[in-house]
């Protein structure tokens, strides 16, 4: 018997299982404040705050809200500002415009985004008698290689300074 | 989707590296190559599709012919580069600039230049084989600091080709500007806000 692939999709309808879900006729105009992941096929318009659980924001979801989540899947349209703890994963065909301030992000081909995106990064916890902070060596970026002709170049390069 | 070496990107890179914590705009729509780059660095990245919001408001009807209508060009700037003074500290705006004609053109490489703090470079790409009717499209992605991923878009035709004298009228306003030419037919030009 040959494995079926996890594909994206699947995976998502799999994960639906527990969650509330607002249906595709369902029209919400306010804040919601959920304490479970929430998927919304539905349409609504105001503010989202979930900050220990996953919104979905389903194929035929339109959501027009500034949204606060642990983590947030994309696979319909949402317009406003998205804040995760977590990630943020913006899927094929989902339409996005908002900034995003998150950890980490995920944005497959075909998706559309608009906006700002701050990754924030999460502060690894110190522990118990560790140096403080400021006396901790503070990562250098990689210094710039020296340029080199590529060999996709011809001979010259030219610049105009004013 | 092929790869080029990017002698402009590169250029383009070594501001990146040597200042985190930049705000950025990208102009060849989202994609995950670029977001990690830019956004591994330590960077704020402004993303849109260019070709997209031209293609929303100039698409229907002729496109060059639209360009030129008052009403069209004041709602594609205002979708397309609405950004306050001084915002951005870097623009990739790849070729997208080969498909403004006239004053659309000029009132977008104005904008850039506003949306710019000064000291901040631009890289764009412009074709150099003169004598072809549509281009090949891409959307750009930067796959590391010399290395573009170029996925292809179609063909278009370009409202105008440019010399180094026509970029250099088109950028004047720019403190300097640097061109790379390859082997490809692609022009790469990083100009300096």
């Amino acid at each position: 018997m040959s494995s079926v692939p996890n594909r994206p999709t699947e995976s998502f309808e799999a994960t639906r299982t527990g969650n509330a879900v607002l249906g595709k006729s369902a029209v919400v105009k306010g804040q919601i404040l959920s304490r479970e992941d929430l998927t919304i096929d539905g349409e609504v318009e105001g503010t989202i705050e979930m900050q220990e659980h996953r919104l979905t924001v389903g194929l035929s979801g339109k959501v027009r809200a500034n949204v606060k989540a642990r983590e947030v899947i994309v696979l319909g349209t949402l317009h406003g500002n998205v804040e995760t703890g977590d990630r943020i994963d913006i899927r094929k065909e989902a339409k996005l415009v908002g900034d995003i301030r998150t950890a980490r992000i995920v944005i497959e081909d075909g998706a559309y985004f608009k906006g700002n995106v701050d990754i924030v990064r999460a502060e690894v916890p110190k522990p118990a008698g560790a140096p403080p902070a400021a006396s901790a060596p503070r990562p250098v970026p990689a210094p710039a290689s020296p340029a080199t002709s590529s060999p996709a170049m011809a001979a010259g390069a030219g610049e105009v300074k004013r | 989707m092929e790869t080029r070496n990017s002698s402009g990107l590169d250029q383009f890179c070594s501001v990146l590296v040597e200042r985190p914590g930049l705000t950025l705009l990208d102009l060849a729509g989202a994609n995950q190559s670029t977001m990690g780059f830019l956004t591994n660095l330590g960077h704020r990245v402004y993303s849109d599709d260019f070709l997209l919001q031209m293609d929303r408001c100039f698409g229907d009807g002729d496109f060059y012919e639209n360009q030129a209508d008052p009403q069209k060009m004041a709602q594609f700037l205002d979708a397309a580069l609405d950004y306050p003074a001084q915002h951005f500290d870097g623009a990739l705006v790849w070729d997208t600039l080969e498909f403004l004609s006239g004053p659309l053109l000029e009132n977008v490489v104005g904008r850039l230049s506003n949306m710019l703090r000064p000291g901040s470079y631009m890289l764009a790409l412009f074709h150099a084989e003169e004598r072809a009717e549509t281009i090949p499209t891409y959307s750009y992605r930067i796959q590391d600091r010399k290395t573009i991923t170029l996925a292809p878009r179609g063909r278009r035709r370009p409202a105008q080709f440019f010399n180094n004298r026509s970029l250099e009228r088109l950028f004047s306003d720019f403190e300097s500007v640097k061109f790379f030419l390859t082997r490809d037919h692609l022009r790469e030009v990083i100009v300096r806000r």
